[in-house]
């Protein structure tokens, strides 16, 4: 049977509460830069993944006991795939949002304070996948190392 | 979470002293900044020097903070790291403040 995790892979699991996710993801960028992420990909690896694992947090478990989130990373030559299920509430539509932030030009008084989440992540990742099953979130980012940004 | 600050002219200097600002922090930081900046200087520089990085949350913080200020008093950002400067360029709020490399280029430009 062929293993599904190698020496590239790295797996986490967690308990998605505020107080964990930032050590969930130093630990788990750490383990990615020992094996190999290009260090140009390091920052925007860490802001999206830092989002993503808040969005567990803040929404998928929002209004019920916080379970795990699992973070799954495949890295290959020129790619990382990262994984992140969770058992919390699916996302709305059951779709990823847009993130369309609200604008900022505009006055000091009506400047947005939140939204920019999913907005980073689209800007950060060059394909999200998203499927809801068996009472399981899991969201999927890509990152190609071709595309210099 | 720590902040201090010192006043130079009509200037206020706020130092934060956290690698992060981020979701388990952000209101914490908004209040913070709020009874640290009660007063009347025209213009406030946040030090972020030793602040290695920042998510949505705390991004959303710093916005916050300087809304609190009002209309009549500025929030300049100074030190801060590629990462966090990254933040705030991708979500365009490096066009809202005025960013500095350091605290003395902060410094070193008068009061508008």
């Amino acid at each position: 049977m062929k293993p599904i995790c190698n020496e590239a892979c790295l797996e986490l699991s967690f308990p998605a509460r505020v107080s964990e996710a930032s050590p969930g993801v130093a630990q788990l960028c750490a383990g990615l830069a020992h094996r190999g992420l290009p260090a140009h990909k390091a920052d925007d690896v860490k802001i999206a993944l830092t989002e993503a694992i808040n969005n567990v947090v803040e929404h998928a478990y929002a209004g019920i006991a916080p379970a795990k989130v699992r973070v799954t990373c495949r890295l290959d030559q020129d790619r990382l795939d990262i994984l992140i299920s969770d058992t919390g509430n699916p996302l709305p539509g059951h779709r990823p949002p847009d993130g369309v932030p609200a604008s900022i030009d505009t006055t000091l008084q009506n400047l947005p304070e939140g939204g920019f989440g999913w907005y980073l992540i689209h800007q950060l990742t060059s394909d999200i996948w998203y499927e809801r099953s068996d009472g399981c979130n899991r969201l999927s980012l890509r990152f190609d190392f071709a595309r210099h940004r | 979470m720590g902040l201090t600050s010192t006043t130079i002219g009509a200037t206020q200097v706020v130092t934060v002293h956290a690698d992060r600002i981020d979701a388990s922090m952000a209101i914490q930081f908004k209040d913070d900044m709020r009874s640290e900046t009660e007063g009347s200087v025209d213009r406030v520089v946040l030090d972020l020097s030793g602040v290695e990085f920042i998510d949505s949350s705390g991004l959303g913080a710093i916005v916050a903070s300087m809304k609190q200020l009002g209309e009549d008093r500025k929030l300049d950002l100074a030190g801060l790291h590629p990462v966090v400067e990254k933040v705030f360029r991708l979500t365009r709020m490096d066009t809202v403040f005025r960013l500095f490399a350091t605290l003395n280029d902060a410094l070193s430009v008068p009061v508008d």
